[in-house]
């Protein structure tokens, strides 16, 4: 029985080995590689067509609408409860007029997508999706995440540049400082988890999150710091892969469509693909960093594959990704800027201070006391800091009484 | 030497042609980020995998995006009328190769020069940040402070001398 879930667990690695045997010696490198290549190009990309499924019909039973429920396989009956809609989706991508505006700046135009989605795509090679599965395992993985998130920033100033279009140019602008803003918090809420394991190495994260204690999995969420870090990690997430209630540059009731307003056809799916793709590979690494990886929960689930447990955690954070995008209202430009310079940077540095008095006090009942005291103090004192000031209350309208 | 590394070379040496002979300044750094890539790439290549993903989290990350920032906020981004080149380009060549012929010069006649090959020291980012945190923790306490110095002078720039001070909160 053990046998046959270890082999279940390894199928795909196994297939990989087998495959590679058949290419001479020499070359095995170079198909192990090509293989793993296309196996991301391959899964995230049909996996992304699965989630604009899962999210519009979502956000539909959200706001009490069907969503979509028609296509299904041609010229039968079977309507698949919609789920074949991202067919003619993408069909119609493909086939729509590619326009690009008379003003704009040619080569950078047609260039912008292909930056976003490469760096993109090269995020996923060093996510552990299960056990022995990690394409490379750079010494320095986690900084090769970040440093490769780094370029997105790049595409999304040549989008909105490249179009001559103040709503474009506006959106890229705003899609930047929002992603050096929350960059920040992002990256020093997972130094913790670097603090902890003493590795930045993804791998080493897992293999350190991977015991069980009384049945229960020992991930980092499970910690007062942890649980922290993954809190400020996963907003800080939702601000970097756009997504609402950090929208605002892309606020179709403001600019249109913010940095992608000038792109038709193909080159907009790939803005679409890049951004949902982006927003998997950093929901990947909050639960690389936070919610143990591929491991299991509880001790008596183990037998379960590492890489259901991988998707089945990936597609929960995705679910409430979209949760929140069919619940909350659109943040305003300096209510975000204020929450993250004033709010998420000073707790994300207290939250590495908490890290360092966990690693460094005895294995205690005592660290818990104090380093849940830090953290819930510091949260108490700066969300009252930020709030001090603020009108809240009912709104007062000018002209529309 | 390998091919992927004469090849990385060779884009990284146009790229940053490219970046002196161009006329719009938003090409120019959009040339500079590929040049700080192809940099990376000879660092990976190197095996120096930290300093490779520094290079790019810092250059292309973070000063690609301040270049073009200054050059937005600062000009129409329309490009010169006249040529890139001054009059006095020829002159220019003339000092620039003898600059580097007598760098090139003194750095391979210089005693501290290794003729021999060494081994390739173990560089972990382990050795790296132990090396940062014990050796070298009065430089990177100092870059730190300077850093701060030179964040808390902008930040002083550009503040707003306002007479009186508005506490709506709502400063944006």
């Amino acid at each position: 029985m053990g046998n046959m879930f270890t082999a279940l667990d390894q199928i795909f690695v196994n297939v990989l080995h087998w495959l590679v045997s058949f290419v001479p010696e020499p070359w095995h490198p170079f198909a192990s590689a090509l293989l793993c290549i296309s196996f991301i190009l391959m899964v995230f990309p049909a996996f992304f067509s699965i989630i604009t499924i899962f999210e519009r019909k979502g956000i539909g039973r959200i706001q009490n609408r069907y969503g979509p429920n028609r296509v299904g396989i041609p010229f039968t009956k079977i309507r698949l409860c919609g789920f074949g809609q991202f067919v003619p989706d993408g069909l119609k991508m493909l086939t729509k007029e590619d326009i690009v505006p008379r003003a704009a700046d040619k080569l950078v135009h047609f260039l912008a997508p292909v930056v976003m989605l490469i760096p993109v795509l090269l995020a996923y090679a060093v996510l552990p999706f299960g056990r022995n599965m990690t394409m490379t395992d750079y010494d320095a993985g986690l900084l090769f995440f970040f440093a490769i998130g780094g370029a997105v920033e790049l595409a999304v100033f040549m989008a909105g540049w490249s179009s001559r279009n103040k709503y474009s140019l506006l959106g890229a602008m705003r899609a930047i400082a929002q992603m050096i803003s929350y960059e920040i918090p992002l990256i020093l809420s997972a130094v913790t988890v670097v603090m902890v394991v003493g590795s930045l190495k993804l791998v080493d994260i897992i293999a350190a999150q991977n015991h069980y204690a009384y049945g229960i999995a020992q991930w980092n969420v499970f910690t007062p710091w942890g649980l922290l870090g993954f809190m400020l990690f996963f907003i800080a997430s939702l601000a970097e892969s756009n997504r609402t209630p950090f929208d605002l540059p892309e606020a179709e009731s403001e600019i249109i469509a913010g940095y992608f307003t000038e792109y038709s056809g193909f080159k907009f799916a790939l803005f679409f693909l890049g951004e949902y793709l982006g927003m998997f590979a950093i929901s990947g690494l909050g639960i690389t960093l936070f919610l143990g990886g591929w491991t299991s929960p509880v001790s008596f689930l183990t037998w379960i594959p590492s890489y259901i447990w991988f998707f089945t955690k990936l597609i929960t954070i995705i679910f409430v990704f979209i949760w929140i995008r069919a619940t909350l209202p659109r943040m305003r430009m300096d209510q975000l800027m204020n929450f993250a310079w004033k709010f998420m940077l000073p707790l994300a540095l207290i939250n590495i201070l908490v890290a360092g008095i966990w690693h460094f006090m005895a294995v205690d009942w005592q660290r818990w006391i104090v380093c849940s005291f830090l953290v819930v103090f510091s949260y108490v004192i700066l969300g009252r800091g930020l709030m001090r000031g603020q009108k809240l209350g009912k709104r007062n309208y000018r002209y529309a009484e | 030497m390998s091919p992927a590394l004469i090849i990385t070379a060779i884009v990284t040496i146009l790229a940053a042609a490219t970046v002196m002979s161009l006329r719009n300044l938003v090409h120019c750094a959009l040339a500079m980020a590929i040049t700080f890539s192809g940099i990376a790439a000879i660092y990976l290549q190197l095996s120096a995998e930290f300093v490779g993903f520094a290079e790019i989290l810092v250059y292309v990350g973070a000063i690609a995006i301040l270049i073009v920032f200054a050059i937005l906020l600062t000009r129409s981004g329309e490009s010169p009328e006249k040529s890139v080149l001054t009059s006095g380009w020829g002159a220019g060549i003339v000092v620039s190769v003898l600059v580097f012929t007598a760098l090139g010069w003194a750095v391979l006649n210089s005693a501290g020069l290794p003729k021999a090959a060494t081994a390739a020291p173990e560089t972990t980012v382990k050795n790296i940040g132990e090396a940062l945190m014990g050796k070298f923790i009065l430089p990177l306490e100092i870059v730190g402070l300077v850093l701060t110095a030179a964040m808390i002078g902008a930040v002083i720039i550009a503040l707003k001398e306002d007479p009186k001070p508005d506490n709506s909160g709502r400063k944006s």
